[in-house]
């Protein structure tokens, strides 16, 4: 029941994130989740891909450092508790969670320093979601 | 006798050849007698036919015939780069033009370059020099030489190509740059010698790896790495990379180019070519000669060179001198690698700083790839130096967690060598500078404040 999780070392250089993703896109290969962590000067991407043996490929080729790592997947109820029903399962367990973030998405979230200007930006070219839309998903 | 007859190669006791037997096993009272004779030959040259070492040897109160023994260098007076430089182009030359039958000249980062300029027969002892320093390395007639030094003003280039010609070698000029062919002739040729920069030999290791060659692929068998300084841990990571013997040599551009001073097979300093060049210690700052075997800047006075003498020419490289004997049964006294110049040493908040010793941390810690940058800057009143490294899969590990940890422990190792403290930054792989010539391992960022 382990899943394949591919990790990448990321310079905090503007676009590098979207390499990453242009490159796994090109090949036919869809990034099932993903979460960023941040520091000031580099980041680690960690990925759930659909083929992560050639997505390890075609980022060591293209010069970017990766790893492999084995993680647990589990899925969570979309219901009010849900997730706290399973992480107590967890602590049961006696296991310590190092990191964790959500996969399967259609909807991501992310913080930047010009909130205004980068929705301004955007406003034409994805497909912004309103307080109210989130709320409601 | 032809110049590349093999009668004349003549096996040293480390596994390499000498060239010139007689010359490079001449007993230590006859190289030193030697020595004198030529000084005084070449002080003669100096004072007839260079106008501004008639006026410097006249301030100094010495008669070129009065000189008598090696105690007598110390009243001599010094040439320093700036001294070349104001004699521009062809201000120091001892022969009329029309003698010279080639010059070359040193980068000039800034200002003009400093020329050098030669006569037939200094291109025939340099000849010999490189062959001297090429058979050390067991090199002889037959093998092939891959020369991948920059052909051009550069001494490196045409003078290893002469040298090797001499000692009667195949050479392949294929000069500095373009790793592809580099790797592809060197297989499709059979080079068994290569000689070009350590930091581009480097590169051609790494370059081979990424395309699948294993070191037993590559036909060479030793290389010959000079024109900057480099370490005995970098010599490690080259000889595994490309599976040869890789020998450091010395030379500058002033003293005619490589061909100075050559490392035999036992690995332990650089033969001066003493019947050449005598080498002295100084100390950079009260300018006294130091006792031997202690590291202070190296400065040498040409013996034999007619178109372009040179008296006590400082040549900003700190090192020391051994004069034990050395087991390859050469009788020359050796250099030691230089650890950094006298006018690039670093000072990091009053710490004096040699690239090549951060250079040391760094290759003491194998997760490290061996590319590296040192970058020194001044915030506010302080300087603070960085050190970029790149993260490779060796280091990559899971969490952000390890990679802080890294860079801790290297900042500590830093710390207890230099007692300075530097930030570690973490790059992504290729992405610091790679050259294909000389490599930039520092940038100060505080010149010019």
């Amino acid at each position: 029941m382990k899943v394949t999780q591919l990790t990448v070392f990321l310079e905090n250089r503007s676009g590098r994130l979207a390499e990453v993703a242009d490159l796994l896109g090109n090949a036919g290969i869809n990034i099932r989740g993903f979460s960023t962590t941040e520091a000031a000067e580099y980041g680690i991407v960690r990925l759930i891909v659909t083929d992560p043996e050639k997505g390890r490929a075609l980022l060591h080729n293209a010069g970017f450092t990766t790893h492999f790592s084995q993680v647990i997947c589990v899925r969570v109820p979309d219901e009010p508790g849900g997730l706290a029903r399973v992480l107590d399962q967890v602590a049961d367990a006696g296991s310590s969670i190092d990191y964790m973030y959500s996969i399967s998405f259609q909807n991501i979230c992310f913080a930047v320093r010009d909130i205004d200007r980068a929705i301004e930006l955007l406003a034409d070219k994805v497909t912004l979601l309103t307080d109210e839309e989130v709320r409601a998903l | 006798m032809s110049a590349s007859s093999p009668e004349r190669l003549a096996p040293d006791n480390a596994g390499g050849l000498m060239w010139e037997p007689a010359a490079e096993s001449l007993p230590t009272h006859q190289l030193g007698e030697l020595q004198i004779q030529r000084l005084r030959t070449m002080l003669e040259n100096a004072y007839a036919n260079v106008p501004f070492y008639r006026k410097k040897l006249d301030a100094a109160g010495v008669k070129p015939g009065d000189v008598s023994c090696h105690g007598d260098l110390a009243d001599l007076p010094f040439t320093t780069k700036i001294d070349l430089r104001d004699h521009y182009p062809f201000g120091m030359f001892a022969r009329p033009r029309d003698q010279i039958v080639r010059v070359h000249a040193s980068s000039g980062t800034t200002g003009n370059p400093t020329t050098v300029g030669y006569t037939r027969a200094d291109i025939d002892t340099w000849g010999d020099l490189i062959a001297r320093t090429l058979a050390a390395g067991g090199v002889k007639p037959g093998d092939l030489l891959q020369n991948a030094y920059g052909y051009g003003l550069f001494t490196g280039g045409l003078g290893l190509h002469f040298g090797a010609e001499r000692l009667g070698c195949t050479v392949v000029p294929i000069s500095g740059g373009n790793t592809e062919r580099q790797l592809k002739i060197m297989r499709d040729f059979g080079a068994t010698a290569l000689s070009c920069t350590p930091s581009y030999a480097m590169y051609l290791g790494d370059a081979a790896r990424d395309r699948g060659l294993r070191p037993e692929d590559l036909p060479i068998r030793v290389g010959f790495h000079g024109a900057e300084p480099w370490t005995n841990e970098l010599r490690l990571q080259i000889e595994a990379g490309l599976g040869i013997d890789a020998l450091d040599i010395y030379g500058l551009s002033e003293m005619g180019g490589p061909g100075v001073a050559f490392e035999c097979l036992c690995k332990a300093g650089m033969h001066i070519n003493e019947d050449h060049y005598i080498a002295e210690i100084i100390d950079p700052e009260t300018l006294r000669p130091l006792p031997e075997g202690e590291v202070g800047e190296l400065v040498f006075t040409t013996l034999s060179r007619e178109a372009q003498p040179l008296i006590r020419y400082r040549t900003r490289d700190l090192c020391s001198i051994i004069s034990a004997p050395c087991a390859c049964g050469r009788t020359s006294v050796r250099m030691s690698k230089p650890i950094g110049r006298s006018d690039d040493m670093l000072i990091i908040r009053g710490v004096n700083v040699f690239p090549s010793q951060i250079e040391e941390v760094l290759m003491s810690i194998p997760e490290i790839e061996p590319h590296y940058q040192i970058v020194v800057d001044r915030k506010g009143y302080l300087d603070v130096i960085e050190v970029w490294v790149e993260v490779g899969e060796d280091l990559f590990a899971e969490t952000m967690g390890d990679l802080e940890r890294f860079q801790r422990r290297v900042q500590a190792q830093i710390y207890n060598v230099l007692n300075i403290q530097a930030a570690v930054k973490l790059k992504e792989p290729k992405t610091i500078q790679r050259s294909e010539g000389k490599a930039v391992r520092v940038v100060d960022r505080r010149k010019g404040l």
